[in-house]
């Protein structure tokens, strides 16, 4: 039995002449924010469905929570919450009654049902309006409903696809310190996908990357945006004339220079210190008046891989 | 597995009282006035004495059960709730009897509950003095026919529902099945040649009454054993989601 949270081997499920997910293998360990990203298509909600035991696996194996996807799916989706593509949400019932539904299918204890729902609706702002229909809400609110009932038993795990698709920025920003709470305070794990890549960058702890069905990247935030992009050096000043050129690209760590402007740009091979590199400019007869380094942002990283892929 | 059936049942008969919106909440008044007041009003002491009762009992439900059966799972289906319904911690089985009982529940209910409307509409409007029952025989018979027409209803429109991509088609097709099943035996009929219509109407007449209720008691219970078998089977969470 594996300690991961979400382990997954060679999982594959195939649709006629399509290979929706193609030998997906994952670790997502307990108690961490797990962002799944990829363009429409790329087989993010199929990977869901496949792990909540909704669909069939075609080869390879997956465990959740520590039970098999095939022979204990029930298991899974007891311990799970589940926020899918559409909200889900019963929209001739109320807010409340749409949450008593769903705590009455947790078996959760009739006198703290309606304490839980309270506390959840007041959260999200949305006590005051809990006895109208959910067909009558803004998209927003109902996305906001829909994260109450997925949160509502407490689950081990949660699933949330574009969990703030819809949300204003600042009930997005809200919710991401939930969920940051969720994982560190209360260890739940939380597996998401969002098209936001600069929500991924911020909240999870690790994240994949899956195109066609394949899992082309893997790992934390800043792991991501080092290994897949050279880290570059802008020296703001003036003098950057060729002498200084010619000593910078006799430097091993240095990939590429060149002039902009009042900017000199070098191009590293690695992350390295910038220190030597700016003494050497100086000492080469640069006038130094702001340096800058910068790595690539996730969402450059993001197409970047995407090209990559496409261009494979 | 009883609690959520139960639960499944909180939740559809909410939904099938807010089907249609106000309308939907006055249905099962209308269909009370109709069949519980304006009809026993029309056929007097008939509505309680005679047999041909026994096919309001069987007939009924199927109108009723219809009326809210397609929405079981093509209605789940079309406004994106199946998915996560499936998501749950709910066993299929559980989904399955909570969405048949529903139906049925509403069906059977509501024509029993007519019936008694409708045996007080009589007493109040033709009272002779004494108060007027349904004879043992089309009471039980009719209790019996009525439970077992709406499971039939409830397993054929399940069936239905679970295969339609909307609601509309859904209701469509049972109400095409509807239509066939209650007008079919009475237009099909006619075609028959006129020797094999008198042939069966000499069985009829002569026929003993309890034998034709036990024979479509039978043939009832068995379908209804059919079509949860096959509703069983066809009930699959992961062919559901791909449909």
């Amino acid at each position: 039995m594996t300690t991961q949270a979400i382990h997954t081997f060679g999982l594959t499920r195939q649709f006629d002449t399509v290979r929706a997910v193609d030998g997906l293998t994952l670790d997502v360990a307990p108690g961490t924010i797990f962002g799944f990203l990829g363009p429409n298509g790329a087989g993010k909600t199929t990977t869901i469905r496949l792990l909540l035991g909704l669909l069939e696996p075609s080869a390879g194996d997956a465990q959740v929570l520590g039970y098999d996807v095939r022979t204990a799916a029930a298991e899974i989706r007891t311990r799970s919450g589940a926020l899918l593509e559409h909200s889900g949400l019963y929209e001739r019932l109320s807010a409340q009654d749409n949450l008593e539904f769903f705590a009455r299918i947790w078996h959760l204890p009739a006198a703290g049902r309606q304490e839980r729902i309270r506390e959840l609706l007041t959260h999200m702002q949305l006590w005051e309006r809990r006895q109208e229909p959910v067909g009558r809400w803004s998209h927003g609110m109902k996305q906001k409903l829909a994260v109450a009932r997925t949160l509502l038993h407490r689950p081990e795990l949660v699933f949330l696809d574009e969990p703030t698709a819809g949300l204003d920025p600042v009930a997005a920003a809200a919710l991401r310190d939930d969920l940051e709470s969720l994982a560190e305070q209360e260890g739940v794990t939380v597996f998401l996908t969002t098209h936001n890549l600069a929500e991924a960058e911020r909240l999870c702890d690790q994240i994949g990357v899956i195109r066609r069905g394949r899992l082309v990247a893997v790992g934390a935030p800043q792991e991501l945006r080092t290994h897949s992009s050279t880290p570059r050096v802008e020296i703001a000043g003036s003098g950057f004339d060729a002498d200084v050129l010619s000593q910078l690209r006799g430097r091993s760590e240095v990939a590429g220079v060149h002039v902009d402007g009042d900017r000199l740009i070098i191009d590293l091979k690695r992350d390295v210190e910038v220190a030597p590199l700016v003494s050497l400019v100086v000492s080469a007869g640069g006038a130094v008046e702001g340096v800058h380094k910068e790595t690539a942002t996730l969402e450059e990283v993001f197409l970047t891989l995407m090209e990559e892929q496409a261009e494979a | 597995m009883i609690n959520d059936i139960m639960t499944l049942l909180w939740k559809e008969s909410r939904e099938v009282l807010e089907q249609g919106g106000r309308r939907g909440r006055y249905t099962p008044l209308i269909f009370l006035a109709v069949f519980g007041i304006f009809m026993p009003l029309q056929f007097g002491r008939d509505m309680i004495e005679t047999p041909v009762v026994l096919l309001f009992f069987s007939w009924v439900p199927l109108f009723l059960v219809s009326s809210v059966v397609a929405d079981s799972f093509a209605g789940e289906r079309e406004r994106h709730t199946l998915e996560t319904l499936l998501a749950s911690r709910l066993s299929d089985r559980a989904i399955l009897l909570g969405k048949l009982f529903t139906a049925i529940g509403y069906g059977w209910g509501l024509t029993i509950l007519s019936l008694m409307v409708g045996l007080v509409t009589v007493n109040v409007v033709y009272w002779s003095g004494a108060v007027l029952l349904y004879p043992a025989y089309i009471a039980l018979g009719g209790v019996v026919l009525s439970l077992l027409a709406a499971g039939v209803a409830a397993g054929a429109g399940v069936l239905v529902s679970l295969r339609a991509a909307t609601v509309r088609q859904a209701q469509q097709s049972i109400s095409l099945g509807v239509m066939v099943l209650v007008f079919g035996p009475t237009l099909g009929l006619q075609f028959l040649p006129a020797a094999w219509q008198t042939r069966l109407a000499g069985w009829l007449s002569g026929a003993n009454l309890t034998s034709v209720v036990l024979g479509v008691v039978g043939v009832l219970l068995v379908l209804n054993v059919v079509l949860f078998v096959v509703v069983s089977a066809r009930f699959q969470r992961t062919t559901l989601i791909l449909d």
